[in-house]
């Protein structure tokens, strides 16, 4: 029978995030492995810290296809040779990359996982970087390029980024860069980008599955012990923004049934001291389905299918973010309720109902994050990226649970601007330009679809 | 690698599923409805989506929206989403608050309409109407989703029409119509439930009896048309759009074997053969050798009843027709049904499925999915223990036998995205009106 009193929660059963066994081998490289029994597969990853923060601007974007050019081929293995060769063990060979690091990675059944790791080290160590596939590789970067023109999603988080961060800085441009800076990426370019930065001094290799930690670092020495390489130095980043005060930046896509919308500015570094602080504080104002931004613009006005905001973390300087898709014939009017959340988050106390929302979902939520070998892989990634402390993840409940009303408005109000934020809408010019205007809320520039300006 | 399963019925018909696993203290519980769709009537498409909207605005004892908030006050994720053939309700939650997951599902299976209003369905209605204008009309090539089932399907087909709906008929939807379509399909006899993790199967089976045992039986779900279908197209039709995209984008289908057939499991490997992987046929001639293409992959919908589709994606390499691309493809799947597969390529494939079978099993709420998948369609969520087997079972001859029969010429659909200025060259009209034609 049920009624309408709510169950009550029963006693908390205690989680434990995986641990951790750690090892450095002669040659600098750290290994980390996670031992996770319940099912015969690993995950694999190596990690450098040789990210788009290593790229110099005029050649921005030589970190991405570096990692993609290191999976087509080896010394040992052509191309399609190292394809076959993974897959035949039913691995993937996958890549990605950050501002802060290159990856590549493999999930298998634990039966491979030695040849897996075998593979992954000639990946890591003697890529042949071949020049056809290389200038494959930036064929397709372009034509990615090409496409974000008619893609609102990819224009605006692009565009947004080049109003956040001042025109000098490398955060200004896409991770991968643009048409001007890969022309100027060729094999060479890739080559000492390898030799500087995928070096075992900067690397990690992370095991998680069902194995254990011995075996794995006596198979890292085997695979990886002979790996050498002299250390380059990440480049400085200018940290500035691109404007001191709030402008609005119409990208003209006539026709287009909605806007896209970004509304942020620069914001600090993933290691400052307010980040747990500033994790709740988002999650009330745009992170939750229940956050103040989307129960505003979704919920009560229907403007969107979903209305958020997230600091997107870098090491040097972050970017914090609202983003959403509303009807064009709305733009203004939802600019105008970002806004009045923005101000309002910075004006008054969290009512505790809010704090305590967000500080129990992102508590309670911490076991249900990592059930799975790639995400446990991708935990460790984010914390050798930021150099975070050995027990991040064994205290970060115990952080986040410590985190008051009075620091939510504090950071709030140190770390939100309303007079510095850019505001991006990527929608038909003819009905977002004039109501923006008529916001009053700063100047009004339009840009075309290729970025230029227009007037 | 078996999973524990335990299954009870309800006397109201309500199918349940257990799977113990206390590695960690969270409980996957998972709805699903065998509503979708296709069960919707031609006048009102779109509603099964808009309905499963309408299902987080309350129930008689919880406000609108506050099943997302109990539930991310207690720890938890959760989400719904609508398929062709059923609708899905998940959430995973801290092990302790099991009973609140069961009781805003019961609460909502037996007293949901009380709690609708005009108010909230027009508030849903606009909602939707911007999903539908973010993941379709402002994306590109973001119509693909209703134009190639419309391609693949006859019109009297409950597959042929929109499942995000059309705007004319969002606008039609009224407050009968939701109280309509609950009282039809939100029935514990057309529902399936499963419970993955941290619990004790004995209590668990308590706590389910206790808050779904008294909702009343439906009155039974309408019959669909005749799903069956040839297993072949019976010629290569094919639609060309001009739209506003950068490169041209082909969707190629084919009809396929349905979800769990024994011809699904050769069915599914020679997909993979052709877009599985970086070492898959396709992507090794289309885009590193022949350079054709920036992107290929192969899928299919995993449909159960009357026909599944293979579906190859290929994006051009700016400068490359569209035309061309379209004709590469055909080629390739031309060579596969005439000259069949080779040991090495089977081994890949079937290496490549299992590892992605073992590791979606991870996921306390994705082995939920599974479970109710197998259980909703085919009485047998067991049916998941059995899975690597079959595709471990499968042979060149099996492989050969599916290309031979459902991959020639006679089994295609095209839906080809052309930029806007390129239709000339194409042929077409640069109305942007697409056309339907058929070739052999």
């Amino acid at each position: 029978m049920t009624d309408g009193s709510r169950p009550p929660a029963g006693p908390p059963r205690p989680y434990a995030f995986p641990s951790i066994e750690r090892e450095v081998l002669s040659n600098g490289l750290t290994v980390l492995v996670v031992p996770m029994r319940r099912l015969p597969v690993a995950t694999a990853l190596l990690m450098s810290d040789a990210g788009a923060e290593c790229d110099p601007i005029s050649h921005a974007g030589v970190a991405a296809l570096t990692v993609n050019a290191m999976t087509e081929g080896t010394r040992r293995h052509d191309a399609a040779a190292l394809a076959e060769a993974f897959e035949q063990l039913g691995g993937s060979l996958d890549t990605g990359n950050s501002w802060a690091h290159a990856e590549v990675s493999t999930t298998v059944l634990t039966a491979h996982l030695p040849s897996a790791l075998g593979l992954l080290a000639e990946v890591m160590c003697e890529p042949s970087f071949p020049e056809g596939e290389i200038g494959r590789l930036r064929e397709e970067r372009m034509a990615e390029l090409l496409q974000q023109r008619t893609e609102p999603r990819g224009l605006a988080d692009d565009m947004f980024a080049r109003f956040a961060f001042a025109s000098n800085s490398r955060y200004a441009l896409a991770e991968g860069g643009d048409e001007r800076t890969v022309v100027g990426v060729t094999r060479d370019v890739i080559v000492a980008h390898h030799a500087r930065f995928v070096v075992p001094t900067r690397s990690a290799l992370i095991v998680a599955g069902d194995v254990d930690p011995a075996t794995i670092m006596q198979q890292a020495e085997t695979a990886f012990g002979r790996w050498i390489g002299d250390a380059g130095v990440t480049p400085d980043i200018a940290v500035d923004a691109a404007h001191s005060t709030r402008q609005v930046h119409v990208v003209g896509k006539p026709d287009s049934p909605q806007s896209e919308l970004r509304v942020g500015h620069l914001s600090v570094p993933r290691t400052h001291p307010d980040y747990h602080a500033l994790s709740i504080m988002n999650a009330i104002l745009g992170g939750l389905f229940n956050s103040r931004m989307n129960l505003n613009l979704r919920e009560t006005h229907a403007y969107t299918y979903g209305a958020f905001s997230r600091f997107d973390w870098r090491r040097r300087a972050s970017s914090f973010e609202t983003s959403t898709a509303v009807q064009s014939d709305v733009t203004a009017a939802a600019v105008r309720e970002i806004l009045v959340e923005i101000d309002r988050m910075r004006g008054e106390t969290v009512r505790p109902a809010e704090l305590s929302l967000a500080v129990d979902y992102l508590t309670g939520v911490f076991p249900i994050r990592f059930e799975t070998t790639a995400a446990i892989a991708d935990a460790l990634v984010m914390r050798e990226s930021y150099g975070l402390p050995a027990d991040y993840f064994d205290s970060y409940r115990d952080r986040v649970a410590a985190v008051t009303a009075a620091d939510v408005l504090r950071v709030a109000h140190e770390h939100l601007d309303p007079s510095r934020l850019q505001v991006v809408a990527v929608g038909d010019p003819d009905l977002a330009r004039a109501e923006l205007e008529a916001l009053n809320i700063g100047p009004v520039q339009q840009y075309d679809a290729s970025g230029m300006r227009t007037s | 690698m078996r999973l524990p399963i335990d299954t009870f019925l309800l006397d109201n018909g309500l199918r349940v599923t257990l799977s113990e696993d206390h590695t960690a203290p969270l409980v996957a519980v998972n709805l699903w409805y065998h509503v979708g769709s296709a069960n919707e009537r031609l006048d009102r498409t779109g509603f099964a989506h808009l309905f499963e909207h309408m299902l987080f605005q309350g129930s008689a004892n919880v406000a609108a929206n506050e099943h997302f908030e109990l539930i991310q006050r207690a720890g938890g994720t959760l989400n719904g989403s609508t398929w062709l053939e059923r609708t899905n309700y998940y959430q995973t939650v801290p092990s302790n608050q099991l009973e609140l997951a069961l009781w805003l599902e019961a609460d909502r299976m037996a007293r949901l309409v009380a709690a609708m209003t005009q108010e909230k369905l027009d508030t849903q209605r606009d909602v939707v109407k911007n999903e539908r204008r973010w993941s379709v009309d402002n994306q590109p090539y973001g119509t693909w989703w209703e134009k190639l089932p419309a391609l693949a399907f006859p019109p009297e087909h409950p597959f042929h029409h929109s499942l995000i709906g059309s705007m004319e008929h969002l606008n039609a939807a009224t407050l009968e119509d939701v109280a309509e379509f609950f009282e039809t399909y939100y029935t514990p006899d057309n529902a399936v439930l499963t419970i993955v993790g941290d619990v004790d199967t004995a209590e668990a089976r308590r706590l389910v009896t206790q808050h779904f045992g008294s909702i009343p039986r439906g009155r039974g779900r309408p019959p669909l048309p005749e799903m069956g279908l040839p297993s072949v197209f019976g010629d290569w039709r094919r639609e060309v759009v001009a739209d506003d995209v950068m490169v041209p984008r082909l969707f190629l289908a084919m009809r396929a074997p349905v979800l769990a057939s024994d011809d699904y499991y050769p069915a599914s490997v020679a997909g993979a053969i052709l877009g599985m992987g970086r070492g898959s046929r396709l992507h090794r001639r289309l885009v590193r050798e022949q350079q054709l293409a920036t992107s290929v992959s192969a899928f299919t919908f995993d449909l159960a009843k009357g026909s599944d589709l293979l579906i190859v994606d290929a994006t051009a390499r700016p400068g490359i027709a569209g035309g061309s691309l379209e004709t590469a493809v055909g080629d390739h799947l031309d060579r596969l049904h005439a000259d069949g597969v080779s040991t090495q390529e089977v081994t890949r494939a079937v290496a490549l499925i299992v590892t992605d079978l073992v590791t979606s099993l991870q996921s306390a709420q994705s082995r939920a999915d599974k479970l109710s998948q197998f259980a909703t369609f085919f009485d047998d969520p067991t049916l998941v223990n059995r899975q690597l087997e079959a595709f471990q079972r499968v042979t060149v001859d099996d492989v050969n036998r599916i290309a031979r029969a459902r991959m020639g010429r006679d089994n295609r659909v095209s839906l080809l995205y052309v930029p806007r200025e390129e239709t000339g060259g194409e042929g077409q009209s640069s109305s942007g009106v697409a056309q339907l034609e058929t070739v052999r």
